[in-house]
């Protein structure tokens, strides 16, 4: 597998590192159509479109999710990132904020824990799955604290319309969503940020004696998981009407798992953006699907547990086959 | 002198091997046929199919078609276990010993020995078996300490007594002298003539020519995935065997060019990193090749990274074309006109997962960018000015560089230098485990890197090499610096009696 970097390669070669991204679509395409069959309900429009406001939390996180790992780090804190820049949003929105400025407060809280987990894995040295755990403890409780444990809602209909409105029929969130996987995508094969954001995740070190700032740029890589958290708060807090502490439980596993199903390797160095989309997509359609067919949330878990694995196991064989 | 046993029944036959990867053929229709208590030498330039032909001999690596026979019977070779099975052990460059575990548990990981109560080990009985074993080996380790803690040579031994423990008939070593000093090469060798009058068969893998003269009966040459022939060590010449390997007759070994030396860009003055480095002092021209000489853990390759920013210096200083500068980062460094050609290519040089290309222009993406977007058409037409300029071999720039030979990759770093303009360069033993054929060819890179005004600091452990390409000599032992020659002054003898503590007379 090649992550999905045409950059300076031939045109026909260009198909080449696609393959992974193929299959992983094949997934999904083969899924919704087997979904058509089984239920009259989910092709439609308006099912589609749930699908996709559906999928907009996960596949904002699964973003950053998707930086972080290329570069060969994790982010453990970002469910509870999310609850902590709803919350400040929520208490801006009430204290009397115009929309604009609360909306930047939560996303400054999201960034700015992103940039204490960059300072304590960079200066601190310590691993990210340790640094990023205990940002997950801190800034949950910090939600907590700041709300007393109680959910704040009511909310006027302008701030609302991120997650209510539509734009020539599609809702604002969907739109927004397809610019920033745009931008994401565009970011990581063609600009700088990408593909130091691939040299660290390959060879620190190597990266490293080439020249690259790679502080600096781990650093803006958790500030960016950070500031997606934030973001994905503001669309849950609008859908809800309400933020709520105890938000965003376990969706940084979500994030992974998204990230993962589209072919990003754990190892680092390799990765695509567009194939965290296509994961992010698996995982809506399969619980919209679920739901529609019926099936309790107990068996949906077991469910997304096995499409997990499988997707990793599958990729793993074909990955072994071409040794 | 090697002796060849000339009637000697043969023990492996590898009939017809043929292996393709995609886009690749990395073996077509090879033959190997070892015979019992010799040591074949197996030889090649990178990228030839030894590895290939190795793995799929050790069951790494399956076969696309061929036969193995071992002892008359024929073997499948589906896994490492069938292989293992068969009595084949293969030593790695890179060990495969579990670093914390002790040298007992090591030797027997996997086929641990029970003791009366089910799921316990036998320890006692392990580390007297190991101990057993080591002695056959004449080497003092004990069974009892843990590897991590061993030098590079007692790993090996330890590797070796592994193989010795599953009684295997046919041991494949790939490049062991490698990481190993002049008296522990001295030394395995010793105990691979032992293990030969045993009637084990060796495999060897080696790049370094003398050595092969010294412990090899027979040697098989491989080009481009093809078998070239078998012929008998003592009746061939190095430089029949290089024309063998090459195809063509490499008229002069050093194709030294000396240039008219130039202005000063590079001046040291007491560099210090304590228990590394202790006041180091020298200047590096324009136009010069300076060889850097010393024996393992002298301080050379800790003199580059001080220069180089990686590690800090406790005292000293630096001045970069007249100007005094500390170095603080490689970032700095790279800025002030530094290049540094790591020892360790795939571990420092490259970020493997990525292109030839990519890795080209990591350290200049800001020629390549503007306001942080890439431009890839720039990227991509100096990235092939560069891949052709230094003529590396690759089916194209998107190709990643874990694909590539060594000589190869080597190239590619030295390519990453070039498209940063650096003109004081680093190298740090340029052309270790790379094929003659490249290494030539990165010689004559050095040549015209000087003729362009750029200064190179070459540190390298071959001596001839050494005294080949170099204008001055330095030689460093125990972190100081304890000789200085002209290229007519410097002599083996001379440099190897500074890089050993002796003050030159």
């Amino acid at each position: 597998m090649r992550s999905w970097r045409p950059s300076i390669m031939t045109l026909p070669r260009r198909l080449a590192p696609y393959a992974r991204q193929f299959g992983t679509l094949a997934v999904l395409v083969v899924l919704g159509i087997a979904l058509t069959i089984l239920t009259p309900y989910f092709l439609t429009v308006a099912n589609l479109l749930n699908v996709a406001q559906q999928t907009v939390i996960n596949a904002v996180i699964a973003v950053g999710m998707t930086y972080v790992i290329i570069s060969a780090g994790i982010d453990l804190s970002v469910g509870s990132i999310l609850a902590f820049a709803g919350v400040v949003l929520a208490r801006a929105l009430h204290a009397g904020l115009p929309v604009p400025v609360a909306i930047g407060a939560g996303l400054a809280v999201g960034i700015g824990c992103g940039v204490v987990n960059g300072l304590l894995i960079t200066l601190g040295r310590l691993p990210p799955f340790i640094a990023t755990l205990g940002m997950m403890s801190i800034a949950r409780g910090a939600a907590l604290l700041a709300t007393d444990g109680r959910p704040i809602s009511g909310f006027g209909s302008g701030f609302r319309w991120i997650a209510n409105g539509q734009l020539a029929g599609i809702p604002v969130a969907v739109v927004l969503l397809a610019a920033l996987y745009a931008a994401a995508h565009f970011a990581l094969v063609r600009t700088k940020f990408g593909r130091y954001v691939f040299a660290i995740g390959g060879n620190e070190e190597a990266a490293l004696l080439s020249g690259v700032p790679v502080r600096a740029y781990k650093i803006a890589i958790y500030a960016v998981g950070g500031g997606l958290a934030a973001l994905s708060a503001v669309f849950l807090t609008a859908r809800l009407n309400s933020a709520q502490p105890i938000a965003g439980l376990s969706y940084e596993l979500d994030a992974i798992a998204a990230t993962v199903i589209g072919g990003t390797s754990l190892m680092g160095g390799e990765g695509s953006v567009i194939g965290t989309l296509i994961g992010a997509l698996i995982m809506g359609v399969l619980r919209n699907g679920l739901n529609l067919l019926g099936v309790s949330s107990f068996v949906q878990q077991v469910v997304i547990g096995v499409v997990i694995i499988a997707a990793v196991l599958l990729d793993t064989i074909f990955r072994r086959r071409k040794r | 002198m090697p002796t060849v046993i000339s009637a000697a029944p043969s023990l492996l036959e590898m009939r017809g091997i043929s292996k393709q990867y995609p886009g690749v053929v990395a073996l077509e229709g090879v033959d190997l046929e070892v015979r019992r208590g010799e040591v074949h030498i197996l030889l090649g330039e990178n990228g030839a199919g030894k590895s290939t032909l190795m793995k799929i001999l050790a069951g790494a690596v399956r076969r696309d078609a061929g036969s193995i026979a071992i002892g008359g019977r024929l073997c499948g070779m589906e896994s490492p276990r069938a292989a293992q099975a068969a009595g084949v052990s293969i030593i790695y460059q890179e060990f495969n010993l579990v670093p914390h575990l002790t040298v007992a548990e090591n030797i027997f990981l996997g086929r641990e020995l029970p003791s009366r109560v089910p799921g316990v080990i036998a320890g006692k009985a392990m580390a007297a078996e190991t101990e057993k074993i080591l002695a056959q080996l004449e080497v003092a380790i004990d069974p009892q300490a843990v590897v991590s803690r061993l030098g590079v040579a007692e790993q090996q031994m330890v590797e070796v007594a592994k193989a010795l423990s599953i009684d295997a008939q046919i041991l494949v070593m790939d490049e062991p002298t490698s990481a190993l000093t002049e008296k522990e090469s001295t030394r395995l060798f010793q105990t691979i003539r032992s293990l030969r009058s045993r009637g084990v068969a060796i495999i060897y893998i080696s790049h370094r020519m003398e050595e092969l003269f010294e412990i090899g009966d027979r040697v098989t040459v491989l080009r481009d995935g093809r078998l070239v022939g078998t012929r008998s060590i003592a009746e061939i010449t190095m430089a029949e065997l290089v024309r063998l390997m090459v195809g063509r007759e490499l008229t002069e070994h050093f194709p030294k060019q000396r240039i008219a030396r130039g202005e000063e860009v590079l001046r040291v003055e007491g560099l210090t990193r304590h228990g590394a480095v202790e006041g180091v002092s020298f200047s590096l021209h324009r136009g010069e090749v300076v060889g850097l000489a010393g024996l393992m853990g002298a301080g050379r390759t800790e003199v580059a990274r001080l220069l180089f920013g990686v590690d800090p210096m406790d005292s000293g200083s630096v001045w970069i074309k007249g100007r005094a500068c500390r170095p603080t980062s490689p970032r700095r460094a790279i800025r002030n006109g530094l290049g540094f050609l790591t020892e360790d290519r795939k571990r420092q040089g490259l970020v493997l997962c990525l292109d030839v290309g990519e890795n080209t222009c990591l350290a200049s993406l800001d020629r390549f960018s503007t306001f942080g977007v890439m431009r890839p058409r720039a990227e991509r037409a100096e990235a092939t000015r560069l891949s052709n300029g230094l003529r590396i071999r690759t089916p194209g720039l998107g190709q990643r560089v874990v694909n590539l030979s060594g000589g190869n990759q080597q190239k590619v770093v030295l390519a990453k230098w070039l498209c940063r303009n650096a003109d004081i360069l680093l190298f740090d033993e340029p052309t270790r485990g790379i094929d003659v054929g490249s290494k030539v060819e990165i010689y004559q890179l050095m040549n015209q890197l000087a003729a362009e005004g750029k200064a190179i600091l070459m540190i390298s452990s071959e001596l001839p090499e050494v005294l080949g390409m170099s204008d001055r000599v330095l030689v460093m032992c125990r972190g100081r610096l304890t000789g200085e020659f002209s290229a007519a002054e410097a002599t083996q003898e001379a440099v190897l009696k500074c890089a050993l503590g002796a003050p030159p007379s």
